[in-house]
């Protein structure tokens, strides 16, 4: 065996361990480029948004996760809506949007740009007149200890718009998506009949 | 620990054309989900039980939205909510079948947020797979809900194959009855798909409860005009009049003629993966009154060849008085 038999192999062995580390290289950066590029599709929302709430637009950064029930109580300050299961099973978290009614914490604020959204701050009049159905429930003592009512009012405000003349099954069907954990229902529907003008 | 009362960070693109939804879910895969009113996906991303890395959201596309009248019967887009569905009145009138079973999914605020395309592909609720266990149809090998601890109440009577959850919707059986056609798009093209073949079961595939495949968008359902202003009946049990999903439903489409029954699609809710077809129902009312003599003849042949588990037998028994209201009411 030569020397130069030697050299070949030599040489062949670093030739195949240069390929070898170039070609993890190449891969490994071609896995890393396919991944970020993979993971960023263009057109995902923009965070900044308007949104009109009780008639006014605000501008919030919402991030796309975001439910409209955080929005409201942890970027916007308003707590009167509540929430309680923050799965869509309680109704505490009920706002209008666009005039019916919606569980706050299962709605994706970015689903609600360009629409009104009306929560119970909203229902005050200028002058501080309550709304209807926040005076009917004060006159029938409707909640008991008053942490689903915020939702209540809610769903019975929508139910007036829609149908300002209710029966009380009509009504008891249409608040049905809100529970009272004080099982105060009745002391619910006597108010909503009584704000539609049907009890006094 | 995260705080299950926030959503984890994930992206959200909000196509307004259906193509642009179908290809970034063909790009996104498995990393990406559909959303249409969220009412189930909500709870699987807040309980970290599902991690989608990004939302697709379909409510910006008009296309997929409204209820047309077609050459044969009635086209329905997926996003259609069910109030929307519950009060349509040409569907009151024609199907009056599927309004009732919309007017009784769950609440009104998941009604007036909550798509048809979305009850029809919705996952299963059998609380040991919600929970985020490894079971059969996450991908594991074991199933908790038949076992002799099991809690298996609202579990299958039919058609278990490893999986012993049931179909949740009140829609699909509906659907099922009024021999609906769905219409699904991807990137190569159409396909309409028999509402009775949409629907699978764990035997055929246990990760999924449809024909619905990554880069697949249901986009409308039709309703053909051979059962319109049939007679129909409708009836959902459940523990809870609110909320609660189906203990047994029941979804029948009658044609009478003279007193007689002609033909008939009777299809149960809730006691197998799929909506369940009641075929030797279908088959004994043929040519008979729609009155008590004939429910009092057919009705057990509704819950033969259930096979139930520890705690679901109380089925049997529904499913066959179910059978009999429709026949009597």
């Amino acid at each position: 065996m030569g020397p130069n038999k030697v050299n070949i192999t030599l040489t062949r062995r670093r030739f195949i361990k240069s390929v070898i580390f170039s070609a993890a290289a190449a891969s490994s950066g071609a896995g890393w480029y396919m991944a970020s590029a993979a993971s960023n599709p263009a057109g995902g929302v923009e965070r900044l948004v308007s949104i009109n709430v009780n008639g006014r637009v605000r501008r919030v950064d919402v991030l796309p996760q975001e439910t409209l029930a955080h929005t409201l109580r942890y970027k916007l300050g308003l707590t009167g809506t509540k929430v309680a299961c923050n799965r869509g099973e309680c109704g505490a978290c009920t706002v209008l949007i666009d005039d019916v009614n919606y569980y706050s914490c299962s709605t994706l604020t970015h689903n609600v740009k360009d629409r009104a959204v009306l929560t119970v701050e909203g229902l005050r009049a200028e002058d501080g007149t309550l709304h209807a159905v926040q005076a009917a429930f004060i006159q029938e003592l409707s909640p008991a200890c008053g942490f689903c009512t915020s939702g209540q009012v809610m769903s019975a405000v929508a139910l007036l718009k829609a149908n300002p003349k209710p029966t009380r099954q009509q009504a008891r069907e249409a608040m049905s998506g809100n529970l009272c954990r004080c099982g105060a229902y009745d002391h619910y529907l006597n108010g909503v009949m009584r704000a539609s003008g049907q009890l006094s | 620990m995260p705080s299950n009362d926030n959503m984890p960070e994930m992206s959200l693109y909000q196509p307004v054309q259906v193509e642009d939804a179908i290809s970034l879910a063909g790009t996104l895969a498995e990393r990406g989900w559909l959303v249409g009113g969220g009412q189930d996906t909500y709870g699987w991303i807040k309980d970290r039980a599902k991690r989608p890395e990004a939302l697709i959201d379909l409510n910006g596309i008009e296309s997929m939205r409204g209820i047309r009248e077609t050459a044969d019967g009635i086209e329905i887009g997926a996003l259609v909510t069910l109030t929307e569905l519950a009060n349509n009145a040409l569907v009151k009138e024609r199907y009056s079948l599927l309004s009732s079973a919309a007017g009784r999914v769950a609440s009104p605020q998941i009604r007036n947020i909550g798509t048809l395309g979305g009850n029809v592909a919705q996952d299963v609720r059998c609380w040991y797979y919600r929970r985020g266990l490894n079971c059969y149809r996450a991908g594991g090998n074991l199933c908790y809900a038949d076992t002799p601890e099991g809690q298996n109440r609202e579990h299958a009577l039919f058609g278990a194959s490893r999986c012993v959850a049931v179909s949740p919707s009140d829609t699909a059986p509906a659907l099922v009855a009024l021999e609906a056609q769905m219409v699904i798009r991807n990137a190569s093209g159409e396909r309409v798909v028999a509402a009775e073949d949409f629907f699978i079961g764990p035997d055929v595939d246990i990760r999924h409860t449809t024909v619905l495949r990554t880069g697949d968008v249901l986009t409308a359902v039709r309703i053909p005009a051979k059962w319109a202003n049939a007679e129909f009946y409708f009836e959902k049990v459940a523990d809870r009049n609110v909320w609660d999903f189906a203990l047994v439903s029941i979804s029948a489409a009658m044609k009478v003629t003279n007193g007689t029954i002609e033909e008939s699609r009777m299809v149960a809710g809730a006691v197998e993966c799929t909506p369940r077809r009641l075929t030797s129902v279908e088959q004994a009312i043929q040519g008979r009154a729609r009155n008590q003599e004939t429910a009092d003849a057919v009705a057990s042949l509704a819950s033969q060849g259930a096979k139930p588990l520890n705690y679901n037998h109380f089925k049997m028994p529904l499913m066959d008085n179910l059978v009999k209201r429709a026949l009597t009411v």
